[in-house]
């Protein structure tokens, strides 16, 4: 297999190249949009605001090449948000390839912003590597629309956060599976082991 | 509320991990990489490190550390000490620590907080305060690192962290000084007005002593709770605190 990461100058791509080395993966990060269509599998990763995440794939050139993949690719926290249309953080339209808009956590007592911190799975997809009640780590203050690629989610007070989605290529994991300790490698190693 | 935090604050000084009592005194209490392998195998649920001479000696942060924990732990941690701008956060996040912690370089030049926000996400960027009561309630600290540098700021500590959440910081840490390593329970009343004031998660610190004093910080509203002394010098077992957390009721990842 060949694992790109794709480089888009966030701060968090070191600790997922170490998520995966630590399963025997070494990854490329490259911005170079042939090595990402060259790639068996793809992740766009994420942290950071939505429209200077849009803005610097759009200034590498890569939206549409995001957008074409058809190897198994997999968007994480903010990566996994910049695959629906659009987000209330930002203006600029998003990848598209999931309808519907990201929304703000509105803050509460007992709820504090961002959500942050390790939340119980409710999981209905049996091919993530995730046990029902698993335990994975959040931080984000945006969650995406409740929609049907939705595979796993999480209660935080009365709200329902979509954690995992599943949509053709793509799986999206709103966690941190880097940072989520066994459940988060098990994800992670299904996610490489996937077979379309 | 996701599931409350046990998080072991692991001070570094000269490469080396090392604990005071009240920022004094430091004694060596091991390697970094094998203090945080230990904590991530025992369930700890997220670190921190604090570089505690690196801002009082005005220097950054060294990151080939990060990157060997990095490379073994499966958990989140914050680094502390130092980062005093973009390109100093940038690399100890490039290295591959998951948040960074501002104090005093926050308190000389607040839009730090703004531009760290901007760059790399509000749950990226923790401001870390260190209060003490004073003359006309609570007051923050700085370069508290150093006692012969640390001095009280004209900052209160409530209006300073509503400030600091209203420019972007996605969590605060809330060392409590006059606890600090004195295992006699976090200051809870302070704790509760700072949950409060902010709508940011709060991480209690200072002055874990006994499984109870977790309890009642998390009683108070704290998303987390971090302790040093107690875990360094094995007092406390994680899996044994979390076991009784949960047998009260608090609910902690198993």
């Amino acid at each position: 297999m060949r694992l790109a990461i794709i480089d888009l100058d966030y701060g968090n791509i070191a600790s997922i190249r170490h998520a995966f080395a630590r399963l025997g993966v070494e990854a490329d990060v490259t911005a170079d949009p042939d090595a990402l269509r060259a790639a068996s599998h793809v992740v766009l990763p994420g942290v950071g605001a939505a429209g200077h995440a849009m803005e610097r794939l759009e200034a590498r050139g890569l939206v549409n090449t995001v957008r074409g993949l058809d190897r198994p690719a997999l968007g994480i926290c903010l990566g996994m948000q910049l695959l629906f249309a659009a987000s209330d953080e930002t203006d600029r339209a998003c990848l598209g390839i999931l309808p519907g808009a990201v929304g703000a956590i509105e803050p509460g007592p007992d709820r504090p912003v961002p959500h942050m911190g390790w939340s119980a799975l409710a999981v209905t997809d049996d091919g993530l590597g995730l046990a029902e009640g698993d335990y994975v780590y959040f931080a984000h203050s945006f969650a995406c629309p409740s929609a049907e690629a939705t595979v796993a989610t999480a209660q935080y007070g009365a709200t329902t956060i979509p954690a995992a989605i599943r949509h053709e290529n793509w799986w999206g994991a709103q966690f941190h599976p880097e940072r989520s300790g066994a459940a988060g490698a098990r994800f992670l190693q299904a996610f490489v082991d996937w077979q379309p | 509320m996701p599931a409350r935090r046990i998080i072991p604050c692991l001070d570094v000084k000269n490469g080396r991990v090392v604990k005071g009592v009240q920022f004094r005194d430091h004694r060596d209490v091991g390697d970094i990489v094998e203090n945080a392998t230990r904590y991530s195998a025992e369930g700890a649920d997220e670190l921190v490190f604090y570089d505690i001479t690196a801002s009082p000696e005005g220097r950054s942060v060294d990151t080939g550390w990060i990157e060997r924990v990095s490379r073994v732990i499966d958990i989140p941690f914050a680094v502390a000490g130092g980062i005093r701008d973009l390109a100093t956060a940038g690399a100890v996040l490039d290295a591959g620590a998951d948040k960074v912690s501002v104090n005093s370089p926050a308190l000389a030049r607040p839009d730090l907080i703004d531009e760290l926000a901007a760059a790399f996400g509000a749950q990226c960027v923790v401001i870390g305060v260190d209060s003490m009561r004073g003359e006309g309630g609570y007051r923050v600290w700085r370069n508290t690192g150093d006692p012969d540098r640390a001095d009280e700021t004209v900052n209160h500590t409530l209006d300073w962290l509503r400030e600091a959440s209203d420019r972007g910081a996605g969590e605060v840490v809330l060392n409590c000084m006059k606890q600090d390593g004195v295992r006699d329970g976090y200051d809870c009343k302070h704790l509760a007005e700072v949950v409060e004031a902010v709508t940011v998660p709060v991480i209690a610190s200072g002055g874990a002593g006994a499984p109870e004093h977790f309890r009642a910080a998390f009683e108070h509203g704290a998303s987390g709770a971090l302790a040093a002394t107690v875990f360094h010098d094995r007092l406390i077992a994680i899996p044994d605190l979390k076991r009784q957390l949960l047998a009260d009721g608090i609910e902690v990842r198993p």
